[in-house]
């Protein structure tokens, strides 16, 4: 990547990343009392991560029915509380097992 | 508590980074990122989710303000485990030692920081965070190189690893606590619709579409649900 569009977006991330932690951190000594407040840090990460994977996971490798199979498996060892290198493991292996088996038809 | 203490609690995190990491290594240099500027993305930002959209948004050659908001708000729970956390540090924690182990503050290392039973002191925290930061780096690098050398249908299938790890989070969770997956549910149907429908996906881009998601899932739940316990039902 041309490290003209690189850097300066880089930039921004580093500072805004830093900020964002050290700001409070050195900042707020008190806890949030709000519980509306509460609940909108509590589902922010949930909120980003299943916006971030739906539907972008189907279209993260070049065959579709790969990502779906490894969706698939993803859901199935999640729903079963496997570890995150267990499920990460049995979706890359589904989704390039079905690709190339796709790739033969 | 020291030093020492500190980077053996952070074994554990360091390991599960390395793996992580790898799947991040090998997205970031198939979206179109040299080897070393991954891992600088990773040394500099030592955050899963925002990098992944982070990544995404250098690839559409984004705006710095769409990076900005976008980068705030994916990282906007960091601020609540920093206050949290800070409740419970010693009298080593100064103005300058809260500066340098800011950067520390991560989901995993935040759980393990808060769980443990006693105050976190400067030297316990900069500990904590040592071996995350190497395997989160490390994990990269093997990855974006591996990225490069491995056959494309390979690197393609491996690509996809970090959205599960991802589903792999989000999902538990949402056994757990009913207002969770209300939630979640909503992020995904709002983020489908921003997708298919070819009015938003030409106007408004990745990181964009991740806020706004992201943002009024949250907000709605927040307003409906503000307790988990009366959600929990």
């Amino acid at each position: 990547m041309d490290n003209l569009i690189f850097f300066p977006l880089l930039a921004v991330m580093i500072v805004v990343t830093y900020l964002i932690r050290a700001l409070p951190f050195v900042l707020f000594r008190e806890k949030i009392e709000s519980p509306r407040l509460k609940a909108f840090f509590e589902y922010i990460p949930y909120a980003v991560l299943s916006s971030m994977t739906f539907p972008a996971i189907l279209y993260s490798t070049d065959s579709v029915p790969g990502a779906a199979a490894g969706l698939l498996v993803a859901l199935l060892l999640s729903w079963r509380g496997k570890s995150l290198l267990i499920v990460a493991i049995g979706t890359c292996l589904s989704a390039f097992l079905v690709s190339l088996a796709v790739s033969f038809i | 508590m020291g030093f020492s203490k500190g980077v053996k609690d952070g074994l554990a995190i360091g390991l599960g980074y390395l793996s992580v990491s790898f799947s991040f290594g090998v997205l970031a240099v198939n979206s179109g990122l040299s080897w070393w500027q991954a891992t600088l993305v990773s040394l500099t930002n030592l955050t899963s989710a925002g990098q992944v959209a982070g990544v995404g948004i250098m690839a559409a050659s984004g705006g710095l303000i769409e990076m900005a908001i976008a980068t705030f708000i994916i990282n906007l729970r960091y601020s609540l485990m920093a206050i949290s956390l800070s409740q419970k540090t010693d009298s080593s924690m100064t103005i300058p030692a809260r500066l340098i182990t800011g950067y520390v503050i991560t989901d995993e290392i935040f759980g393990v920081a808060s769980g443990a039973d006693h105050p976190v002191s400067f030297r316990y925290l900069a500990g904590l965070g040592v071996l995350p930061v190497i395997g989160w780096t490390l994990g990269t690098l093997l990855g974006a190189v591996c990225g490069n050398i491995l056959p494309a249908m390979v690197t393609n299938a491996l690509s996809i690893g970090i959205y599960g790890m991802f589903v792999a989070i989000v999902l538990p969770a949402s056994r757990k606590s009913r207002s969770v997956m209300v939630v979640s549910i909503i992020a995904v149907v709002l983020s489908c619709i921003l997708f298919y429908v070819p009015f938003f996906k030409e106007n408004i881009s990745s990181g964009f579409a991740i806020i706004i998601c992201s943002v009024i899932a949250s907000v709605i739940g927040a307003f409906f649900m503000p307790s988990k316990e009366e959600a929990d039902g």
